[in-house]
């Protein structure tokens, strides 16, 4: 295979295959989740599911409750790469031009000056909270395997996405197929790791609030 | 016999003044990143160069590789380029013809056997016997390993001739395929593109009879002199690029300003070629000027490499319709799990037993 041709299978029958394993597992998972019931509640309501349920989702996603140092640390640089992350996934040119031609419809793209500002924060923030989860016993004591390889194949991305745009490393047809490649690790590894979190975090947080307010406690 | 003296004589016979000799010889000095010291040396060399005997085939072509050596305006290096080769055979070029060009063609391959350089273009069929394209009732295959045999060196000319090119498209019915599939013990230099550049073949020829030798070579077998930056390295558009101006339609206010035409197809920055350097039509210019994107003319599979406007970062598949068949899918199994787990349970309960998280499918 000569290195087009090698783009075509990225850019192809690669980030077909790649969809097919992420959508097919997140589909599956988040559906037999919702399909395995839950028991029949026999108490009597005191309140209702829905509101705290969406209230719960809304707080533990934008309300910060006290923290200590390291907890803000944690926090803190959490957020920065999560949002640095998705402002950088949604709204680079490039990237648009790609949504564009998948799902038929685009947005304004920010600068790219804006977007190089928040790449540069999302990767110094990675890397903050994987010297932090290494360094802090506790974190290192709760971090396995998965942990570091889900870290490794988020950074990856964004890496390779950088020096692409930068003209750094390898020649572009190499580094945007080895892009188009680190995006496709990532697609496959999302069902079956904690990457799925970015979609059951949220009905996790719905049912939470949910449990409690039909008890009427106040979530 | 041919006319096989040296260079310096024939350019003196005809008239050539040692001054425009010396031009071209520093055109092609700069041409090939050589420093500009070297003009002298190549004026010296390619003065005693003896003219070799060059054999032109051409097979599943469209002409426009000839075209775009011959068409360019006069006087020119090309020009000078062919006063410096003796080209025994090119069926569209000589006036010679029937028996009298095979007859051409054959004379030479004897006469310089070993020694002659075979330039090929198009790209060469091998699907039913190679039946798909034939001169004087024998397969293009047939020419190829033929007069291959006694080259000195073969030379590429085209996207067809290097890649497979525009027969090769899928489902590429004749079977086509390029010169080094179907060569494998003679040294092959590619000049790719749709068509090459004029001054890139006579730069490459330039080279070989100064040197004696080919140039250097990348992974593909092209000269790194020419195609070893991309378009996007040297394109005058870059800037917007790096700043993320891109224009959106071909004649919206970015494509009036001159901004990036990434976003409509461009494939300059995996396209290497010398096209933004060397230029067209004599330096007039090159097609990003003209306001269109690079197609990557010079790499192979460009022609299957999904439509020529969409943008590098698009799939070149579709994805939706990969997307909707696997949330059915998903959906499905989850259904269908589910239900088995519920069967599981119900039975479990008859017999007052517990279902566990572990009984549960995953
Ligand atoms: S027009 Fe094409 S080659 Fe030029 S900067 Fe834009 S993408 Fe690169
Ligand atoms: S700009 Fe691109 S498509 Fe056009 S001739 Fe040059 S390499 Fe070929």
């Amino acid at each position: 295979m000569n290195p087009q041709e090698l783009l075509l299978w990225v850019r192809g029958t690669g980030l077909q295959l790649a969809t097919a394993v992420c959508v097919l597992g997140m589909t599956y998972r988040l559906l037999h989740l919702a399909l395995l019931g839950r028991k029949k509640n026999l108490a009597e309501a005191r309140g209702s599911e829905w509101g705290p349920g969406l209230r719960t989702m809304w707080r533990r996603s934008f309300v910060l409750p006290e923290l200590s140092a390291r907890g803000k640390f944690t926090v803190v640089a959490g957020y920065t790469f999560h949002f640095g992350f998705f402002i950088t996934l949604l709204f680079l040119s490039q990237h648009i031009a790609m949504l564009r031609a998948v799902l038929g419809f685009g947005w304004p793209a920010l600068p790219h000056s804006a977007i190089e500002i928040a790449a540069i924060l999302t990767l110094a923030a990675m890397i903050a909270l994987l010297v932090h989860r290494y360094m802090d016993p506790v974190k290192r004591m709760l971090s396995g395997f998965e942990d570091y390889l889900t870290w490794l194949l988020t950074f990856l991305p964004l890496l390779s996405g950088f020096m692409l745009l930068h003209g750094i490393g390898p020649a572009y047809t190499q580094m945007l197929t080895l892009h188009l490649l680190s995006v496709e690790l990532l697609l496959i590894a999302i069902p079956f790791t904690k990457l799925a979190h970015m979609l059951t975090t949220f009905s996790a947080r719905w049912y939470n609030g949910a449990f409690a307010g039909y008890k009427g406690v106040k979530a | 016999m041919k006319d096989h003296d040296t260079l310096e004589h024939r350019l003196t016979q005809q008239g050539i003044s040692r001054r425009s000799f010396l031009k071209f010889c520093t055109a092609m000095a700069s041409l090939m990143a050589l420093p500009p010291g070297t003009a002298p040396a190549i004026a010296a060399a390619l003065a005693q160069a003896k003219r070799p005997s060059v054999i032109w085939l051409s097979f599943q072509e469209c002409t426009g590789c000839t075209e775009s050596l011959t068409r360019s305006h006069s006087p020119t290096l090309e020009s000078l380029i062919f006063d410096m080769i003796s080209l025994d055979y090119h069926h569209t070029l000589q006036a010679a013809s029937g028996f009298a060009a095979e007859k051409s063609r054959e004379d030479a391959m004897k006469d310089f056997y070993g020694k002659y350089l075979l330039l090929v273009d198009g790209s060469i069929p091998t699907k039913d016997n190679g039946i798909y394209s034939t001169i004087a009732g024998r397969t293009n295959l047939d020419l190829l390993q033929e007069a291959a045999k006694g080259a000195a060196a073969i030379v590429a000319v085209g996207s067809c001739a290097a890649f497979g090119g525009l027969p090769m498209a899928k489902p590429n019915p004749t079977g086509a395929a390029p010169v080094s599939d179907l060569i494998k013990d003679k040294p092959i230099i590619n000049i790719s593109g749709c068509p090459p550049i004029p001054s890139v073949i006579t730069g490459v020829l330039a080279h070989y009879l100064t040197f004696g030798e080919l140039p250097a070579l990348d992974e593909l077998g092209r000269p790194k002199a020419f195609y070893g930056e991309t378009i996007h390295d040297r394109c005058y558009r870059r800037p917007f690029y790096d700043q993320g101006k891109f224009a959106k339609t071909f004649d919206d206010e970015g494509a009036r300003n001159g901004w990036c035409l990434y976003e409509l197809g461009c494939k300059g920055p995996t396209t290497h070629n010398a096209c933004a350097t060397t230029k067209w039509n004599g330096g007039a210019g090159f097609p990003i000027e003209a306001g269109h994107g690079c197609l990557g003319c010079s790499e192979p599979n460009f022609w299957d490499a999904g439509s020529f406007y969409t943008p590098l970062a698009a799939p070149t598949s579709n994805i939706g319709a990969i997307a909707g068949a696997a949330a059915l899918a998903g959906a499905a199994a989850a259904v269908a799990l589910s239900a088995a787990d519920r069967a599981k349970k119900k039975s479990l309960q008859q017999t007052h037993e517990k279902l566990t998280v572990k009984d549960i499918s995953n």
